[in-house]
């Protein structure tokens, strides 16, 4: 158990932290800092193009694909000096991190070559059709339909908080491909071009003004029958292998701006005065040791080597984030005072604290709420029995 | 950067818990509590048979070598069981003597503590309470943990860190009736006792609240992780309403959170051993938020084991108590969360004005 890193690694991190930071003083100090998934999408559409030309865009990939077969402390270290350098949130996330991942693990040879190239080289941007109206927590419940219409996938049906939907390139789906069938079964996970006359993409407003989500309409929307990735009504296997990668090292980065929220708390405490309470001493101290156990947590999750063992880091992470970001806009907004409540100018339209106070109300939904976490780690981790299924 | 144990470190780990699995049983535990709260039959193997009470001490010293993980390794093993042992005084206090005692003090103490010959506790004092001149010690030590058990006591204060032979002239020691009675505490009363002050009193000092923080950081997490446990089974077997009650997402819920913030415990004491042993700059940060957030999550741990076990978990029968006294006691000893979080933010946001 070692937590240093070597002095190869040290170098590794001076090298990328040093064309970071020079991009971002320097060619794209325009989009530094930038959190959200909405402005400046084609500033950062070069963004990308410009990691992958430098080979930053999926180091984790193996080189034959445009990685860099990048060792795992090296894709610590690159996660973290990527945020310490205020670089924007990668428009190309899902690309890299789960579609890329699962055409690797999953995909043919000839989807590799189709698909890997443009992410690689930061020209597809991803975006990822899992949730419906009905079929949220209770995911398997899609209802989406494909059929097979010659040499081509027919899709019809409707997703929802569909990030990055209104300017991706491809979206992969889950719909069920076996009329009749029921939960899990059934389904087929497909790859679609984006932009086509039968998908529609309508923003939906959130709470804190923004819109950075979605619905997405597919009508008699099409893909090529080699579309697929496995084999027809085998797409919850690849969906669930797919939620897999999620827990990879984008979450360091994800820390680093959640390292820059807490720098903002104990700024404005130290300016208003609050810095002086010892119960807000005590809350930002609570703040601070989470913050440091999810890095830790992190890092224990990313070494463990045996995947075939239940992992109780990996299996609890969403949630433990997730609660404390929750925690952490509550504390915001205690030490704002009425202050975080008013905003300059007519836009509704937050700084980061306030504007973080409302987005981490969804934290503790997306990709699984609270509640099913606990179901999830009660039933997975602790063996319990699981929930009955009702027949409504 | 491997965040997760080597193969010796595995090995370390299975051994000891299957070292304790078999001997630190509830009547064995019971019975030293009924007692001075030492189980002496388990120390001595724990001692001579596993040789484990060197771990952490250098070699050259008469230790195991190895650093902070093993020891964290073996506490957390311990504290699995609530096992009767002066494992604290000696995590404490020897690596204070280790760290800041000058040969001859390592010769006078380390051989006898090490064979668990000689069985050591170890207190932190307030200066206030305390006087020191010409080599003698006065003042009252009301909280000693294992006082009665104890030979030789480590005292550990801004005056410096104080070795204390229990026969020497000046001290008396009286039991106190102790809520968690496998850590019962003494009152140590010292009249111009003779004490040894360990030669560097800064790195004595060190030594004795990493040794004891990390040490009552790992007991907490193998504690917890036991209420889990023993909890999770019990949901397993226990039927009402015609179902399983680990089947109900109150109950589930429940334990899912013990199990999200045991993990957090987890990273926290391995985080705070490796910080120790790398020399890491943020070994401070790293050691006080061990301490606090195991400690926490000790006692919500046994607390929901408690009400999780519904009548049965508040029988002196059950065990549970066991875990829930001891999780108090952790929390109170050596700063309690509080204390440790305000030195969190003077660490991270400064002082307060």
């Amino acid at each position: 158990m070692k937590l240093g890193f070597s002095a190869a690694d040290e170098a590794f991190r001076q090298e990328c932290a040093a064309w970071l930071q020079e991009q971002m003083d320097g060619p794209f100090a325009d989009i530094r800092g930038i959190t959200n998934l909405v402005s400046k999408v084609d500033r950062r559409r070069l963004w990308e193009q410009q990691l992958a030309a430098h080979g930053w865009s999926c180091i984790g990939w193996p080189k034959a694909w445009g990685g860099r077969d990048a060792t795992l402390a090296q894709q610590v270290i690159f996660a973290e000096e990527y945020a310490r350098a205020g670089a924007p949130n990668r428009i190309n996330h899902i690309g890299v991190e789960l579609a890329g991942p699962t055409i690797l693990a999953f995909g043919t040879e000839e989807q590799k070559a189709k698909f890997l190239p443009g992410i690689a080289a930061g020209t597809d941007i991803w975006c990822q059709g899992y949730s419906e109206p009905n079929a949220g927590s209770d995911l398997a419940n899609v209802r989406t339909k494909a059929r097979l219409d010659g040499d081509e996938w027919v899709v019809n049906g409707q997703k929802v908080w569909t990030s990055l939907a209104h300017f991706s390139d491809w979206i992969f789906v889950i719909a069920r491909s076996e009329e009749g069938s029921q939960g899990p079964k059934g389904l087929t996970f497909l790859m679609m071009k984006m932009g086509q006359p039968g998908i529609e993409v309508v923003p939906i407003g959130q709470m804190n003004g923004e819109a950075e989500f979605n619905e997405t309409f597919f009508t008699d929307a099409r893909c090529p029958a080699d579309s697929l990735i496995g084999s027809v009504g085998d797409g919850w296997r690849v969906a669930m292998g797919l939620l897999a990668f999620e827990r990879g090292v984008s979450t360091l980065a994800q820390q680093m701006q959640f390292r820059n929220e807490l720098d903002a708390i104990i700024a404005a405490a130290k300016a208003n005065g609050m810095a002086s309470d010892g119960v807000v001493r005590s809350r930002i101290a609570k703040a601070e040791v989470g913050l440091r156990l999810m890095r830790y947590g992190a890092l224990r999750m990313l070494s463990n080597t045996d995947l075939s063992a239940i992992d109780g880091a990996a299996l609890t992470y969403k949630i433990q984030w997730a609660t404390w970001r929750r925690d952490l806009g509550e504390l915001a907004m205690d030490v704002l005072g009425q202050a975080g409540e008013v905003v300059d100018g007519d836009n509704y339209h937050w700084p980061m604290l306030p504007n973080m106070y409302l987005f981490s109300r969804s934290d503790t939904i997306y990709g699984g709420t609270n509640q099913i976490q606990r179901n999830l780690i009660a039933e997975r981790g602790l063996g319990l029995p699981r929930e009955p299924r009702g027949n409504l | 950067m491997e965040f997760a144990f080597t193969d010796e470190q595995a090995m370390i780990a299975e051994t000891v818990k299957a070292f304790f699995a078999e001997n630190a049983s509830s009547e064995r535990t019971r019975a030293a509590m009924a007692a001075d709260g030492v189980d002496r039959a388990l120390w001595s193997s724990f001692c001579k048979e596993l040789g484990l009470a060197g771990i952490g001490i250098a070699e050259e010293l008469g230790g195991a070598g190895l650093g902070m993980v093993e020891l964290s390794i073996v506490a957390e093993a311990a504290g699995t069981h609530v096992a009767a042992l002066p494992l604290l005084g000696l995590a404490a206090g020897a690596r204070a003597i280790a760290l800041g005692g000058n040969t001859d003090q390592h010769q006078a103490y380390l051989g006898g503590i090490l064979s668990g010959d000689i069985l050591v506790a170890a207190v932190e004092a307030d200066a206030e309470a305390l006087h020191f001149a010409d080599g003698k010690l006065s003042g009252t030590l009301p909280f000693v943990p294992h006082g009665v058990a104890a030979d030789l006591y480590v005292i550990a204060s801004s005056l410096g860190v104080f070795v204390l032979d229990r026969k020497a002239a000046g001290v008396s020691i009286s039991a106190q009736t102790t809520m968690d009675q496998t850590r019962p505490l003494a009152k140590l009363i010292l009249d111009q006792a003779a004490v040894d002050r360990l030669d560097d009193a800064d790195k004595a000092h060190a030594g004795f609240r990493q040794g004891g923080w990390l040490c009552l950081a790992a007991e907490a997490l193998g504690g917890s992780q036991s209420a889990l446990d023993i909890t999770v089974a019990y949901s397993k077997e226990r039927v009402q309403f015609g179902r399983q009650i680990g089947s109900y997402q109150a109950y589930k819920h429940r334990l899912a959170d013990m199990m999200v913030d045991i993990e957090q415990a987890r990273s926290a004491v391995y985080w705070a051993a490796c910080a120790v042993d790398e020399g890491d700059e943020e070994q401070a940060l790293a050691l006080h938020s061990a301490k606090s957030f195991c400690a926490d999550t000790y006692r919500a741990c046994s607390g929901h084991m408690i009400q999780l076990h519904g009548g049965i978990g508040f029988t002196w029968e059950h065990d549970a108590h066991l875990f829930f006294k001891r999780a108090r006691s952790i929390s109170s000893m050596m700063g309690d969360s509080e204390w440790h979080r305000q030195k969190i933010a003077d660490l991270v946001m400064g002082a307060a004005l």
